[in-house]
């Protein structure tokens, strides 16, 4: 096992920043710690790398008891801000990690493993510059680098991407996942980003105000998310009142609801994805409702469409943009819309009508 | 090298600039450079055998033989407890330490002489601390203790004013970096800590050496002037004054003023040409 971690639990005064949390992340894996601000996932990064202490629980890296201080625990961490040391090369900074140990290496050795993670991070003829001549995204590879030149047991990475332009970040995002198939060592991630999630790691770990909500790898998350936050988390969604889907016109032959849906009274948090709605010029024996489209996003490949049903509910629609050429949809036109997929979410709490998420 | 105007620069145009530009040379002119320049060609009116023997004379070498050692001694007192008041005040979570920040720059606002009269008061033959102090031989007021103290009193906020910001700015960031790559404590700050800091600080201390060699209120107060005991330069400067020996003090001063804007010159064109090969300016 790479890094366990055991019902940690620690409070900043009267704020619980995390209440019994434990994971795994097995050996050589890429893991997301996914969730919004303040949902304790830098938290449990720096108490792994022992830049904190947690009020409870333990922390195991690579099957040994993580209690030596931060500097013999054999972490890589990468700070959001790079944090690298500003009078100091490239190779300097890249040295640092291995002419702090003992016995330490010989100038031949260091050059060489500094020369192989330049080579690693693609900044072979910046070995001399100083971090302020640097791009943000090569700042960064900088940081990735003397994180690894120790060879640690882990590696930590709070926000990596997070204070990176798009473009760099879509960049790097790549090219981690790249370095990681290479590398194999055993990481952790932080992130309030799904996208980056869903695209650099094997597993997500979902995060919210301290406690875990779900674990498994990005697709099973998706498909069968096991909480309300899980689902308004990973991307886009509309909620539906109970009333607004049994009001759904069920024409010709009754086709049954593709979920078991409760009573006029009961509650329930009923989500649809906007890519699992169909649209349809006619009802075609599928539970429809008749919708009025408002406005048509073109997005490039895909087109967004925003509905508002009969009973004044709002609806958000995501088909390709040749399936809203092949039916020359207008807005202002009616039109029938079905799901195709409904997650249902029996809960006692309300939640707010015609929430579009 | 070329030179650029600095972002935000705009060009006052036309008669209303000229007016400004021939002010402020002006003001400067008549404030600064005549004066100093006054001084100094009064220092070397007789020559500058006339200015070499006055710097023979045992009392001017005493003089300034102490006027070095109670600076040096404030620089480094001022350094060592300046780095370590800044730590506390960044790093730890205390009470009070909006209240202690507050109050370093009291120093500042009080007149150097009543400085000098509190620390009597308190240090003094006849003040609390003063008078056990005595009863162990050490004596404060009136000799070099009494100096140092004064010194370090009145320079204390110049390396905290300098270094207590870039340490703010500079956050812990870097230190903890060091640290999970196995840096020691010790490595941390003399390798990521100390270089992040070193203008700031080279800066106050260079502050700090520049006001204590030209200190004269505090000074006056606490050693009370004692021919070649507690006579420092500044301390010479009056008496020669008093004396009417003009020639005497014009020399002292000019060794004084000039020591002081060496050293702000010399770590000034140090700090831009280093600045300009790291760029440590820039966030990185």
């Amino acid at each position: 096992m790479g890094i366990s971690v055991r019902r940690l639990s620690k409070s900043f005064g009267a704020y619980h920043a995390l209440d019994c949390v434990s994971f795994e992340v097995p050996e050589g894996q890429l893991v997301a710690l996914l969730g919004p601000s303040g949902s304790g996932k830098s938290t449990i990064l720096r108490i792994i790398a022992g830049l904190e202490s947690a009020d409870s629980g333990e922390v195991q890296l690579t099957g040994a008891d993580a209690e030596a201080p931060t500097r013999n625990r054999g972490v890589g961490f990468v700070f959001q801000h790079y944090a690298l040391f500003r009078h100091m090369t490239v190779r300097k900074n890249i040295a640092f990690g291995l002419e702090v140990r003992r016995p330490r290496p010989s100038r031949n050795e260091l050059r060489r493993r500094v020369d192989e993670l330049l080579n690693l991070v693609q900044l072979t003829g910046h070995a001399d510059r100083y971090p302020s001549h640097l791009s943000g995204g090569q700042r960064q590879r900088v940081a990735l680098a003397r994180a690894l030149a120790p060879r640690p047991k882990v590696l930590l990475l709070d926000e990596p991407f997070g204070a990176l332009d798009a473009r760099v970040r879509e960049e790097l995002r790549t090219w981690l996942r790249r370095l990681h198939d290479e590398a194999h060592v055993t990481s952790l991630f932080v992130t309030h980003d799904q996208q980056e999630a869903f695209e650099v790691a094997d597993q997500i770990i979902v995060l919210n105000r301290g406690k875990i909500e779900q674990i498994g790898p990005p697709q099973e998350l998706y498909e069968r998310p096991a909480s309300p936050f899980v689902t308004e988390f990973l991307g886009a969604v509309n909620l539906l009142r109970v009333e607004t889907v049994l009001g759904m016109n069920v024409q010709y032959d009754e086709a049954p609801l593709p979920v078991e849906i409760p009573g006029p009274h009961g509650m329930a948090a009923i989500y649809v994805r906007p890519h699992d709605l169909d649209i349809t010029r006619q009802a075609d024996g599928r539970p429809a409702w008749r919708a009025r489209i408002r406005r048509i996003t073109p997005l490039g490949g895909l087109t967004r469409l925003d509905l508002t049903l009969h009973d004044g509910a709002n609806l958000h629609v995501e088909l390709t943009s040749d399936r809203v050429r092949a039916l020359a949809l207008n807005a202002g036109e009616d039109v029938f819309v079905a799901p195709r997929d409904l997650k249902v979410f029996h809960q006692p709490s309300p939640f707010v009508e015609n929430y579009v998420i | 090298m070329t030179r650029r105007s600095p972002p935000g620069a705009r060009k006052v145009n036309g008669l209303l600039g000229n007016v400004l530009t021939t002010a402020v040379v002006t003001w400067f002119l008549v404030l600064v450079l005549m004066p100093a320049l006054s001084l100094v060609r009064g220092a070397f009116a007789n020559g500058l055998a006339a200015f070499a023997a006055i710097f023979a004379a045992v009392e001017t070498r005493r003089a300034l033989g102490l006027t070095l050692a109670v600076t040096l001694a404030a620089a480094a007192a001022n350094a060592i407890f300046g780095l370590g008041m800044a730590f506390v005040l960044t790093r730890q979570r205390f009470r009070g330490a909006t209240l202690i920040e507050g109050l370093i720059d009291l120093p500042f606002a009080v007149s150097p002489i009543v400085a000098g009269l509190m620390l009597v008061l308190l240090y003094g033959p006849q003040g609390l601390v003063g008078r056990s102090l005595e009863s162990i031989g050490l004596q404060v007021a009136f000799a070099w203790p009494g100096m140092v103290l004064a010194s370090c009193f009145v320079t204390l906020p110049l390396v905290l004013r300098e270094i207590l910001p870039v340490l703010r700015e500079c956050g812990v960031d870097q230190e903890e970096a060091a640290r999970t790559l196995g840096a020691s404590r010790g490595r941390i700050f003399w390798q990521v800590t100390l270089p992040a800091i070193r203008w700031g600080l080279a800066y106050g201390i260079i502050l700090t050496i520049a006001r204590s060699l030209g200190e004269f209120g505090a000074l006056l107060v606490v050693a009370g002037n004692v021919l070649g005991r507690t006579q420092t330069a500044t301390l010479l400067v009056h008496d020669q004054v008093e004396n009417f020996d003009l020639q005497g003090a014009q020399a002292v001063s000019v060794a004084l003023a000039a020591t002081s804007f060496l050293l702000l010159f010399g770590v000034e064109s140090l700090r831009k040409r280093i600045a300009a090969r790291e760029d440590t300016e820039d966030t990185a």
